[in-house]
């Protein structure tokens, strides 16, 4: 707080430290390419994905990659292994970005509310807040897509309950220190509306962290909705979703690898580039972080 | 430390009972009728009636529940359909060779992750503390159904060391138990391997700058006995609640690893259950291993007290 108060750099000069300060943090660079790449493909999977993801091809069940026109080879059904995992990347960024935003809006009021209020409301919160943590993630968001039953929908409903408390917590523990900070308490006392005060207060302090933490679910988020998938709870065939084209192409692994391993290699490098930019923008909040690992 | 362990035991009542509580929403929230999902499509309008009645599915919820945990008390947590035995026998006939994965995967991700984390915090910033970021950030990207895959094509299939499904070879040696444990377990244990190298070398890195450190530097001491006799010590209580955090991760990986190995324990089970939607033994299951997290984390936080005496007075 004290190095914050010494100098307020301008604005432009501000953004341009960070952007310094962004292409400066290697793992971050790195995290954002794999991301962008992926990103490019999703969007533009119509213009690039080389086959139909859904045409069946009976003659050519099973190619190896590099071996003919398909690149990656085929699957079971003779469909295209690439243009699979192309359109894929779509569902693969979906369900990994999607229940981190709408987690980070709810768990995020819920900390805000809980924080700012106090008293008996926030004592229930965290009470069940506990309950869920008594649950690990995978255990919940299984159950929760089972009993709703399989699809995309069920799916995204579990990783957002489950991934709630996380950001209500971290939240919550933001606002309870900056609710003490002297400029709120001048903010009360100059009778500013609770609604004022945490919305134009106190929301500011708590985005950095919460984004930070979101970064990182994000990465923990495509390994949870490829889980999930691969248990049979996703998206069901054909649609051409990574964990459940590693599931199908399971049965083959003796004769045919490649099937199950090309779309596990998608999900590592997904996961690879979210976990970076998470660690990277993690580094940047906290400089005891940098400084540790350099 | 008596006082500390019952206040801790108080603690976690009421932690359970927001488990079954939890658990038992489950089944709330099937969309349609539970009785047709609970049953299976096979069962007789009779049989559905009956299941009705015994849930109280026209009661009010509250009423519901405590039916729930009236029946959860005498051990019956319903019947599974995918194995037409009760749920309590599937996952009690299973938690041995669960727990048995589970333990083997602590042990070996405790025993390599602490001796790597310490190598990699001996010398911060050296190219094998960057190998071991680089192995963490892998282990840590990887879904484990995917690591155990690549593991059964390279080691069972291509090399043909190991065998790659079951539990047991045709005579039951433990010879045989031990090599089918190989792999599963190492799949198992490589994501909480790699957090736990994390997390002590970040820890051993917290202590390093403390002054008594210091003190032992300039008197001479080497770096290495600083490392191993001074920081780990001192790190040991973070270290060791992160192992505990594991092994509640590991019981519930476990759904996954055993289904790549086929490994007979409660997380085989839950899959066979998912595409048959048998709710019952999946909430059971579910049941189960959340409240052996629970507990784990019980025993975890008075290890914690027990190697931290700051806690002691509290």
């Amino acid at each position: 707080m004290a190095t914050m108060t010494q100098s307020i750099p301008a604005a432009s000069e501000q953004k341009e430290s960070v952007l310094r300060r962004v292409l400066s943090n290697g793992s971050l660079v790195i995290g954002l390419i794999i991301v962008a790449i992926i990103i490019f493909a999703a969007v533009f999977a119509h213009w690039i994905a080389p086959f139909d993801p859904l045409h069946v091809d009976p003659l050519a069940r099973y190619q190896r990659p590099f071996s003919g026109w398909h690149i990656l080879g085929t699957d079971e059904i003779g469909r295209d292994i690439l243009s699979r995992l192309i359109y894929g990347a779509r569902f693969a960024l979906l369900v990994a970005i999607l229940p981190t935003l709408i987690a980070l809006v709810i768990g995020g009021a819920i900390g805000l509310l809980a924080g700012y209020a106090g008293g008996i409301g926030d004592t229930v919160i965290m009470r069940v807040f506990d309950i869920m943590f008594a649950f690990p993630g995978i255990l919940l968001a299984l159950g929760i897509s089972a009993a709703l039953g399989p699809g995309l929908t069920s799916m995204i409903i579990a990783m957002v309950v489950v991934t709630i408390p996380a950001f209500g917590r971290i939240v919550r523990g933001v606002v309870l220190g900056i609710k003490e900070e002297l400029y709120v308490e001048a903010a009360r006392t100059l009778g500013y509306s609770h609604a004022r005060i945490a919305l134009r207060h106190i929301l500011p302090n708590v985005l950095g962290p919460a984004v930070v933490y979101g970064t990182l679910q994000t990465g923990r988020n495509v390994i949870l909705s490829a889980s999930l998938s691969f248990l049979g709870l996703g998206p069901q065939p054909p649609t051409p979703e990574w964990g459940q084209m590693l599931a199908s192409g399971r049965t083959a692994i003796a004769t045919a690898a490649h099937v199950a391993t090309i779309p596990g290699l998608a999900i590592v490098l997904l996961a690879i580039g979210f976990n970076l930019i998470g660690d990277g923008a993690r580094d940047m909040m906290d400089p005891r972080f940098t400084k540790e690992r350099s | 430390m008596l006082s500390f362990i019952l206040n801790r035991a108080l603690q976690i009542i009421p932690v359970i009972i927001g488990v079954t509580i939890a658990t038992f929403l489950l089944a709330q929230i099937i969309p349609g009728d539970p009785a047709d999902v609970l049953l299976g499509s096979t069962a007789s309008e009779e049989t559905r009636q009956e299941l009705r009645t015994a849930l109280g599915l026209s009661e009010p919820v509250y009423i519901q529940y405590g039916i729930y945990l009236k029946n959860l008390l005498q051990g019956d947590l319903g019947q599974s359909f995918t194995f037409a035995e009760p749920v309590t026998q599937v996952l009690v006939s299973r938690l041995f060779n669960t727990s048995l994965l589970a333990i083997a995967a602590i042990i070996l991700a405790s025993i390599v992750g602490v001796a790597a984390g310490t190598w990699a915090a001996l010398k911060p910033g050296s190219i094998r503390d960057q190998g071991l970021s680089v192995v963490v950030l892998f282990f840590n990207s990887m879904p484990s159904f995917w690591l155990g895959l690549v593991l059964i094509l390279i080691f069972g299939l291509h090399l043909r060391l190991l065998p790659v499904g079951g539990m047991d070879d045709a005579t039951g040696s433990l010879a045989g138990l031990a090599a089918h444990m190989v792999l599963p377990t190492f799949t198992l244990a490589a994501w909480s391997l790699a957090v736990i190298a994390r997390m002590t070398r970040s820890a051993i890195l917290d202590v390093i700058n403390s002054d008594y450190i210091r003190t032992a530097r300039s008197r001479g001491v080497s770096e290495a006995r600083i490392v191993l006799r001074h920081a780990l010590p001192n790190a040991m209580p973070t270290v060791i609640t992160v192992i505990g955090m594991q092994m509640g991760f590991l019981l519930s990986g476990a759904v996954l690893t055993e289904t790549v190995f086929s490994w007979p324990g409660i997380g085989l089970a839950m899959y066979q259950a998912i595409s048959t939607r048998d709710i019952p033994l999946i909430q059971g299951g579910i049941l189960v291993l959340a409240i052996a997290f629970v507990l784990i984390n019980f025993v975890v936080d008075i290890l914690y007290a027990y190697f931290n005496p700051k806690i002691k007075l509290a």
